[in-house]
């Protein structure tokens, strides 16, 4: 492999990587605070690419579509909390499981019936359709450096967020100990309806931003999802750090692994996994099981 | 003085900064119960935790008649003889109490791992079951969903369950947590007879049980042990006196 | 501990009669999607033995359903005939070998961690065989030719008549329940069902759990890959479809549904949902959409499945939530 092909496959497994990463710190974010496990976490950014594609039918812009989309799906992740998922905070994991696996149904068939079931695509916008010169003939797509960046920021305002702002904090200690939130006060229901929409506008906001290069298709909510998983329990259940982690070895395993061992490309993603779980069975950063 | 049931050797255990238990090195004899007390934060079910395999050590050995149980697991422990009973009661609430004794007797079969014999057809599971039941007072309960106990019954359960596991060594976590005098009375009754024939490591808060059952008194403070000796031993410190008194007055 | 009552025992031999007595009375589509259920029966009754009796949720149990099917296509492929009596033996301990490995990995985890291994393992699996030109890709593989029973020149069994596979597939189901059943009642079962009541208490009481979980996961693998050998041989296709974790998410549905830990009820619950899609397949153009409605209904309102009716009743009637009633669930 030459330095040139290694530096695309690098470049593009770190964008990976985060775009994994705001998926999979919603998906370990409402885990980790609420206790629920969301199947249907995946659909949010399936929705938030084909709201993407939809909306910037009618305003031709990108931006606009995702300023105008994000709020869409943060509405849609409080309904979901409101109506469904606030029936399964005090039950078993089990019954969360399958209570979201019917959501991942009815959402799919939702999106068919609104959108059908073809292969639609986003055009990058103009001002980020150039490339950046590696060596004398190798570019890398300028878009890709933007996802990048942008989600960067993204990571580090939620990091302030949950480190330094009295919202982080509250949920932070909602996180620990519920009833006692509840007791000062403090409307915990509230702070889980605000987790939660924020992990779903995370989720959507990806499927947004990412839509340009990986387009539009039914199922792709499914794909990133299972990713998702991986990432998590690698990662550690609950743990932000973790899901960057995790995030980063898994952009870095299904990239390379595609270029590597083509024919085995998405086993490297659960090998990866295997060997990890084999060392740490609770992940990476995860609470250790006695 | 006959050869130590038990003996640790410095045992200790931190989390991260936070010495739970440190410099650990006790001698348990033969036939004795012997008593652990302390305010609370002292360390002591840290030490039972220790003891019975559920916490791995960070420090120290523990020796188990001529067997090295150091950082052992717990069934393994259990197989050896060393029964636990739990301050947080730890039964299968779903099952009667029969059912609950006749797992714990199972459990001293070489093996579980028989598919094809009816498991109700075992005689010596029967009967060391039922033996447990009717030791720990509950043989009319037999059939009786655990859940639908008192609690004072549940602790007697959770005690019947250890015996039914025929251990040489009791290890019991607060069994007279959270009972009145009655109760309490009769669990006290148990232990003593429990006492003419195992060996009883057995933490307490109830100072009146302790004083009338033990046979020797540790006292634990911040992680560490403070004294060891007889009833009158302990009654008569200084240092323990100050120990407990000197607590109250930095809550007061 | 697992007990049926008579009612309850009544109850199933009137089924199996029933059911034996059926066939006359369907036509070919109805006999084949009767099979089809009873396939899926045997298939939610592996399960229920994970998740009702032993406590382990998993979410990738379809992993070995289809793995056996696609041991018994690539054994197949290049041969004309095969006799049924290795070609069976084959598959299941290729399928048990599959969940050894798996198992091991997985039951080193707890909770919330074991449902998304076992689904990431059953992933692996799917992709493994949905990018594998060799085997078919994505459309799997065409049995041509199935192993037979045949001994020689006598033939005792026609498994490709219909009506024939049918009875063996009842026998098989019957079989593998009152197999289950034994299991259950054996020193195995007794400690697998304290693990699910109490996993703590049970390794206190000097029981190795890990080594029994590991044993429950690879005898309910081997089951589920004995259906899903069942399956191949019925439909005569494999594709990579039968491991997805929608297959998973459905035999998951079906023990919920037929009520975890009866190891009668996740049959019922089989016929129940395989019916209801089947159903809605004919009368509407998004089944999956109302599919998904009717998982949400089960799981909020019915939460102890068709088994527990009565005492879901009973709850409504004196206004408990689901979460009281799932702390007194056996």
């Amino acid at each position: 492999m030459s330095l040139a092909t290694f530096l695309i496959q690098l470049l593009n497994s770190v964008q990976y990587g985060f775009l994994l990463f705001l998926v999979a710190s919603g998906l370990t974010l409402i885990f980790g605070i609420m206790g629920i496990i969301n199947l249907a976490h995946g659909a949010f950014y399936m929705f938030g690419a084909y709201v993407v594609w939809w909306l910037f039918g009618y305003t031709e812009s990108l931006t606009v579509s995702i300023l105008l989309g994000v709020p869409l799906i943060m509405v849609l992740g409080f309904a979901i909390e409101r109506l469904a998922i606030a029936r399964l905070y005090q039950r078993d994991h089990l019954y969360q499981v399958l209570l979201t696996y019917g959501l991942i149904l009815i959402l799919n068939e939702c999106q068919k019936i609104f959108w059908g079931s073809d292969f639609y695509s986003v055009p990058v916008p103009e001002l980020l359709a150039g490339s950046i010169p590696l060596t004398e003939n190798q570019v890398y797509p300028v878009y890709r450096v933007f996802i990048s960046i942008v989600c960067m920021l993204l990571a580090a305002g939620m990091y302030l967020l949950i480190q330094k702002t009295r919202l982080g904090m509250t949920i932070r200690a909602g996180a620990s100990n519920r009833e006692m939130v509840q007791a000062l006060g403090i409307n915990i229901n509230w702070v889980f309806a605000i987790v939660f929409s924020l992990g779903a506008a995370l989720a959507g906001f990806a499927g947004m931003i990412g839509a340009p290069i990986s387009s539009v298709y039914p199922g792709m909510g499914d794909q990133i999802l299972i990713i998702s998983f991986v990432v998590v329990v690698i990662g550690g259940i609950g743990s932000i750090k973790g899901a960057f982690i995790g995030a980063m070895l898994i952009g870095l395993a299904d990239t390379f692994g595609k270029v590597l061992v083509p024919d085995f490309a998405s086993m490297a993603v659960y090998a990866t996994m295997a060997v990890i779980l084999l060392w740490r069975p609770q992940g990476l950063f995860g609470q250790p099981v006695h | 003085m006959s050869e130590p049931i038990l003996v640790t050797d410095r045992l200790g255990k931190h989390f991260g900064a936070l010495r739970a238990v440190f410099g650990v090195s006790l001698e348990f004899a033969p036939g004795q119960v012997h008593a652990i007390i302390g305010p609370n934060g002292a360390g002591k079910t840290t030490l039972i935790n220790l003891l019975s395999g559920n916490l791995p050590p960070s420090d120290g050995r523990i020796q188990f008649r001529d067997h090295d149980i150091t950082g052992m697991t717990p069934d393994k422990i259990s197989q050896l003889g060393i029964g636990r009973s739990f301050q947080k009661t730890n039964i299968f609430p779903q099952f009667s109490c029969f059912e609950n004794c006749w797992l714990a007797a199972q459990s001293r079969r070489g093996t579980s791992m028989q598919f094809f014999r009816k498991a109700r057809r075992l005689t010596d599971v029967e009967t060391r079951a039922v033996k447990a039941l009717e030791t720990c007072g509950l043989g009319e309960r037999r059939d009786t969903v655990a859940a639908e106990m008192s609690y004072g019954e549940q602790r007697q359960l959770e005690i019947g369950m250890m015996l039914a596991t025929e251990p040489e060594l009791l290890l019991l976590d607060e069994p007279l947590a959270g009972m009145g005098t009655e109760e309490a009375e009769q669990v006290i009754e148990l232990l003593r007879q429990l006492a003419k024939k195992h060996t009883l490591i057995l933490i307490e808060h109830d100072m009146d049980a302790v004083f009338a059952i033990a046979d020797r008194i540790t006292v634990m403070v911040n992680g560490e042990v403070l004294e060891t000796g007889t009833v009158e031993q302990i009654r008569n410190s200084a240092e323990v006196q100050h120990a407990y008194l000197g607590d109250e007055e930095e809550d007061a | 501990m697992f007990r049926t009552s008579l009612y309850t025992n009544l109850a199933l031999v009137a089924a199996i009669i029933v059911l034996a007595t059926l066939p006359p009375f369907l036509g070919i589509y109805y006999g084949n999607l009767v099979t089809r259920l009873m396939i899926l029966g045997i298939f939610a009754m592996s399960l229920d033995l994970l998740i009702g009796f032993t406590g382990l949720v998993s979410f990738g149990h379809a992993a070995f359903f289809g793995l056996s099917g696609y041991l018994l296509g690539i054994i197949m492929m290049d041969t004309e005939s095969a006799s049924l009596y290795w070609v069976l033996p084959a598959c299941l301990a290729g399928t048990a070998l599959a969940s050894v490995v798996i198992g091991w990995f997985s039951v080193r985890t707890t909770g919330i961690y074991f449902i998304m291994i076992t689904l990431a393992f059953a992933q692996m699996l799917f992709f493994f065989f949905n990018e594998n030109v060799a085997l078919g890709g994505s459309d799997g593989l065409f049995i041509f030719n199935k192993p037979t029973l045949a001994i020689g020149s006598w033939n005792p069994l026609d498994l490709e008549d219909h009506h024939t596979f049918y009875y063996v597939t009842l026998v098989s189901m019957v079989l593998s329940y009152l197999g289950l059943r034994q299991l259950l009642n054996a020193p195995f079962g007794q400690v697998i069902q304290g693990i699910r009541a109490n996993e703590n208490r049970t390794r206190a009481l000097g029981f190795a759990t890990q080594r029994y979980k590991l044993v429950s996961f690879v005898i309910a693998g081997t089951l589920a890959g004995f259906a899903g050998f069942l399956e191949a041989m019925h439909t005569s296709i494999i594709s990579p479809a039968h491991l997805g974790w929608h297959e998973s998410g459905t035999a998951m549905m079906t023990v919920i549904l037929g009520g975890m830990g009866t190891l009668h009820g996740p049959v019922f619950g089989a016929f129940a949902l395989g019916y209801l899609h089947d159903w809605l397949q004919d009368v509407t153009k998004y089944p999956t959409l109302y599919m998904g409605i009717f998982v949400i209904a089960v799981v909020l309102f019915l939460p102890r499945g068709i088994a527990g009716l009565p005492a879901d009743i009973g709850r409504l009637l004196r206004r408990k939530s689901p979460a009281e009633t799932e702390e007194e669930e056996p």
